[in-house]
């Protein structure tokens, strides 16, 4: 009966996109940038925008942290915990495909 | 007022009152309107204009039957242009042939299913209807045919409280995100009903349990949400995230309101839409600004430091038990009214849990449960 359906796990080959139906979209009213999905409207700060913009299905999770390396001038041994963490815990809430 | 409006974030249009369900549960007021009384398709889209411009992001579209409005796409599609997102909240049942798929064409972005029990007897008991559970599965395999995330909503009393575990297995195997066990809110109908839908205690422990573990082993498969029992709690919700916070409600002829049940406080007056426009609504109605933030509280809540969490509860079940809106939320703890919850649940437990009050527009009439069907 229950289909098998796995909690995903971030990897560095991960290729993570915002799910269908979840949508990144600037609110001129508040002057901020929004995050919209079934029921919650969340309010990303600086640093989750810079990753939710890479996160288009096209950069895998090492290319993903490269770039973020570079915008933020540190080493990716520096980022990699927090960024993963931060990819981790939007699957889990379905915002992104990993 | 001193306090800050701020934008709201999100809005419930009940579009029609008219369901094929009669569930005993359900949240619409006991004097429903009739289809002669709904706004026209012009008016709910100037309304949704109004709302994106004051800064709503997320509208639930809901009733009622929503899906009984044959302009439902064109609403659908209004709110779309705008960026708002679309949640179709609907009972399931009855939705032609194409429907789902025209809908999320015009740009729907979720879908919420009402299941009245996990296996067809409970679902058509509570509902009053042969024959929905299977068109409600149905419905949902739609839903994720047209690539649509979908809730499943379970609204839990008396009657269906131990087919928790069985709801989780139905949301696993309707390939839902999330789910909802949504312990009912004795509001509308489910007042009227009381009696018969109080759970007893032991049972909502159980509840409680089966749902945590579930939280626990479903992390990352599927969310699983909670909606208390607040005559078993402490503390009361946050209800509505604060009164006139961040969300409103429109009833189906365009009367805006801060909840559910907020025409069940006298005093209050609700404008309608089209009399004034939401922004005056929403700024300057008396109504709205009667129990916006905290300056409204009295004692516990006004020197309580829960006051910014939970906002003093439900205005509506402060009216409903302490007879008096402005105050506390008998659900707290901290109420000198709190004993009444439990001897509230006592009533319930004594008496008659068989006769419900079905929904129906005509108003309230006692009848037997539904037989099982044969
Ligand atoms: S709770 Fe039941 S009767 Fe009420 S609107 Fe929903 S499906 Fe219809
Ligand atoms: S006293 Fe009022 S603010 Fe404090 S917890 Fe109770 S309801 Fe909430």
């Amino acid at each position: 009966m229950r289909p098998q359906r796995e909690r995903a796990v971030v990897s560095a080959n991960s290729m993570p996109a915002l799910k269908p139906h979840v949508r990144l979209q600037y609110d001129p009213v508040r002057g901020a940038w929004a995050l919209l999905s079934p029921e919650k409207v969340f309010w990303p700060d600086e640093v989750s925008l810079d990753i939710l913009r890479l996160c288009d299905g096209k950069h895998t999770v090492t290319q993903i942290l490269e770039e973020l390396a570079g915008q933020y001038e540190a080493p990716v041994e520096e980022i990699a915990a927090d960024v993963e963490a931060f990819m981790q815990e939007w699957s889990d809430r379905f915002l992104v495909t990993l | 007022m001193s306090e800050t409006i701020l934008p709201p974030i999100g809005m419930l249009a009940e579009l029609t009152h008219r369901c094929p369900l009669q569930c005993v549960y359900c949240s619409n007021p006991v004097e429903l309107l009739k289809a002669n009384r709904e706004m026209p398709t012009e008016a709910w889209v100037s309304l949704f204009e109004q709302a994106a411009d004051l800064g709503v992001l997320q509208i639930h579209l809901s009733g009622g039957e929503p899906t009984l409005r044959p302009d439902l796409e064109v609403m659908i599609e209004a709110l779309s242009r705008r960026g708002v997102y679309t949640n179709l909240i609907t009972a399931g049942v009855g939705i032609a042939e194409g429907r789902i798929e025209a809908m999320a064409d015009a740009g729907l972005d979720h879908v919420q299913i009402s299941f009245q029990g996990a296996f067809a007897p409970t679902t058509e008991k509570i509902g009053n209807n042969r024959g929905s559970h299977e068109k409600k599965m149905e419905t949902a395999r739609r839903v994720r045919a047209a690539g649509l995330p979908l809730t499943i909503n379970a609204p839990v009393h008396r009657h269906n409280m131990d087919e928790v575990p069985d709801f989780i297995e139905l949301a696993l195997e309707l390939d839902a995100e999330r789910l909802e066990i949504a312990n009912v809110q004795y509001a509308g109908w489910a007042l009227l009903n009381r009696n018969a839908l109080m759970p007893d205690r032991e049972a909502v422990e159980r509840e409680v349990e089966v749902v945590r573990r579930a939280q626990e082993e479903l992390y990352g498969i599927l969310t699983v949400d909670f909606v208390t029992p607040d005559y078993f709690a402490i503390y009361p919700k946050p209800c509505m995230g604060g009164w006139a916070r961040d969300a409103f409600m429109v009833a189906p002829d365009g009367t805006v309101l801060p909840c559910h049940a907020a025409g069940t406080i006298p005093n209050l007056v609700f404008d309608r839409f089209g009399d004034r426009s939401l922004s005056e609504i929403w700024h300057g109605s008396p109504a709205f600004n009667a129990f916006r933030g905290t300056e409204w509280m009295a004692e516990p809540c006004r020197g309580c430091e829960r006051k910014e969490i939970d906002w003093g509860g439900c205005r509506c079940q402060a009216m409903a038990i302490a007879g008096n809106a402005a105050a506390t939320d008998p659900a707290c703890i901290k109420s000198p009214l709190h004993a009444r919850m439990a001897a509230l649940i006592e009533e319930a437990m004594a008496s008659d849990k068989d006769t419900f009050h079905y929904r129906r527009i005509s108003g309230p009439v006692p009848t037997h449960q539904l037989e099982p069907a044969s």
